[in-house]
Parts: structure tokens; C-alpha cells; sequence
């Protein structure tokens, strides 16, 4: 980043839903403008401010999913008691508006040139920056190798499914598994890894991305098969947190 | 309350330093482990935020909102060093 934009205000825009696209029961992708958008990194996020007519206001994290070069997009997933997430997943139409700022973040984030190979770890919704930087991989024509370890409670909650079906990825069910379900069914733990991360002496970049629990034992995992901590990149989401 | 990091307050470090703050390089006052401010302990769910260190759980950042103005104690910590 250059010295002019590092020192500057991260003003909120306004940012209108241009489209949206179901991907879950409880998750859901917007497309959206922001007129004066910088452009962004793969693994950023952004902030999303609601404001009620009371001025009453809110504020939560969502990772970005797009690529560097595509417009900014979110995909939010549901929380049941959330100020933010229900109105983002379930009202929300196309050509409404609310407030953004961002793109946010220098930690999380992937770039071609950081190399690989990459590891790459999500629970739940922790896939959604994970998708922005497979695509970038992909758009970049990067020749690092990169694998997926996605854990989902069942089949009906993995998110982008038909594209994550171009990707390698190895999935496991941790709730309910389909019949005839001939992948991971549990959780993910030191063996799982030691079958599915790359062996460490590839010298692999891992993003690890979910809930803090799934987050904390992947990474611990990963030192244990002999990761080196510093390339291990871990992004915490909970309740409070949005994503 | 469940941990998170410091990538969840990204937004507010840049709005309270003007900079992207997330890998800057946070030392802890009490043990002296460093690291990047992404991976502290961050707690959103009080009257503010607290940032503890992650390997000896000190209390290194607090920052709270009161009538609009952002108050930020970084008492618990011996270094904050802006990553180059």
C-alpha cells in the first residue's frame, strides 16, 4: 500500500445491493456498488453499519468474497438473535442501500506472490474469504497448489457449492451426512490434518477461518504436524463478531 | 464470552490510527511476547472492547465509544510498532 493511502480517514460509503443470491437456507450473497470503492485484497473485510430510525445503530465484520478486480461482495449468514445479519440475509433487496466502510485488513490476506502452497481451513461461513482467494489464485493464473478443508454441519450448509466443485476440496459433515456419504463425518482433528494438510516440509501458508474453537484446535493441529506458527493466518468469527 | 481476534477490529484501529493496524507489531507489557495486533484476544460483547495478549491473557488495549468520542487506554502494552 502506498504512504498516501495508509494515512487516511476509512470513511463510511454507501453501498447499494445490486444483486442477491441465496446460497443457504440461512446464507446469502450480496452484490453490491460503492461508488469510490479503492478495490481490495483477497481475505479483506469490510464493516457494515446499520443505522435505525431511532439512531439507534449496529455494526459487524463480513469477509469479502470477490476477487481483487470484481465488485465488492458479501455473503452474510444468519444469526438468529443478530442485529445485522437478519435484515441482511432476509430484507434486503436489490437497489436498497446501508452503510460500508473498508476494505479492511493487512493480516488475513492472500496476494500471488505470498506463494504457497496453500492450506486453507473453514468452518461454517470462515469459507467466505477463503472463495476470495481461491479466485484470485484461479484469476491469476497462480501457480501455487491450494487445498480446501471444509467443515459444514450437513450437505445443505456448504456455501458455494457448484463452485467449490472446480476446486480441490475435501469436505466433512460434521451433524448429518447424505446417504452414501463417503467423505469426512466428524470433526476436524490432529489425524484428519495429518491426512489432508500439505506435509509441512512443502513449507505451507495456511489461512485457517471459523468459529474460535474450530479456529484454535486447526491451529494447534497444524503446529503439531510441524507448521511454522508465523505461516499460519487465523480469522475468528462469533456472534458478536458477524462475518 | 467467546474470544475473537484482532482482525474483528480492523476497522475501528484504522479509524482510531488513520492506518491499517492490524499487522502492526503489539508487544505485551506484562510477558514481552510480540505479534501482530490481528492475533491478540479481542472481547466485543462489554461496553467496549477489550484486547487481551494471547499467550499470558494481560489486558493490553482498551478502547470505548462514549458520546462519539473513541477513548483508547493502551497502558497494557509496551510497544505498538506499525509494520513497514
Amino acid at each position: 500500500m502506498a504512504g498516501a493511502a495508509l494515512l487516511g480517514r476509512l470513511t463510511w460509503r454507501v453501498a447499494t445491493v445490486t444483486a442477491v443470491v441465496d446460497e443457504t437456507p440461512r446464507v446469502r450473497t450480496l452484490e453490491l456498488e460503492i461508488p469510490g470503492w479503492p478495490g481490495h485484497v483477497a481475505g479483506q473485510h469490510v464493516d457494515v453499519r446499520l443505522t435505525a430510525e431511532d439512531g439507534y445503530r449496529a455494526e459487524r465484520a463480513y469477509s469479502l468474497a470477490s476477487a481483487p478486480g470484481e465488485p465488492p461482495v458479501i455473503t452474510v449468514e444468519r444469526l438468529e438473535d443478530g442485529e445485522v445479519s437478519p435484515y441482511l440475509t432476509e430484507d434486503v433487496r436489490p437497489g436498497e442501500a446501508f452503510e460500508v466502510r473498508g476494505p479492511i485488513g493487512g493480516y488475513f490476506v492472500w496476494r500471488p506472490h505470498d506463494g504457497g502452497p496453500l492450506f486453507l481451513a473453514a468452518g461454517g461461513s470462515g469459507v467466505v474469504p477463503m472463495r476470495a482467494i481461491l479466485r484470485h489464485r484461479r484469476h491469476s493464473k497462480s501457480e501455487v497448489r491450494a487445498r480446501l478443508l471444509y467443515s459444514s454441519p450437513t450437505l445443505e450448509d456448504v456455501i458455494y457449492r457448484a463452485e467449490l466443485d472446480g476446486e480441490e476440496v475435501v469436505h466433512t459433515l460434521t451433524r448429518a451426512q447424505p446417504p452414501g456419504w463417503t467423505g469426512y463425518a466428524r470433526r476436524v482433528d490432529a489425524d484428519l490434518l495429518r491426512e489432508v494438510a500439505w506435509p509441512a516440509e512443502d513449507r505451507p501458508l495456511a489461512f485457517v477461518c471459523g468459529p474460535t474453537s474450530f479456529v484454535e484446535s486447526v491451529a494447534a493441529g497444524l503446529v503439531e504436524l510441524g507448521y511454522a506458527p508465523g505461516r499460519i493466518k487465523t480469522e475468528r468469527f462469533g456472534a458478536t463478531g458477524g462475518r | 464470552m467467546e474470544a475473537l481476534d484482532g482482525n474483528a477490529i480492523g476497522g475501528m484501529l484504522y479509524h482510531v490510527f488513520g492506518c491499517e493496524m492490524t499487522m502492526a507489531q503489539a508487544e505485551c507489557g506484562r510477558c514481552g511476547a510480540c505479534g501482530p495486533v490481528a492475533e491478540c484476544e479481542v472481547y466485543l460483547g462489554g461496553p467496549g472492547v477489550v484486547v487481551r495478549c494471547r499467550i499470558c491473557h494481560t489486558i493490553v488495549m482498551v478502547l470505548v465509544k462514549v458520546r462519539e468520542m473513541m477513548c483508547v487506554d493502551l497502558g497494557g502494552l509496551s510497544k505498538l510498532e506499525r509494520a513497514t
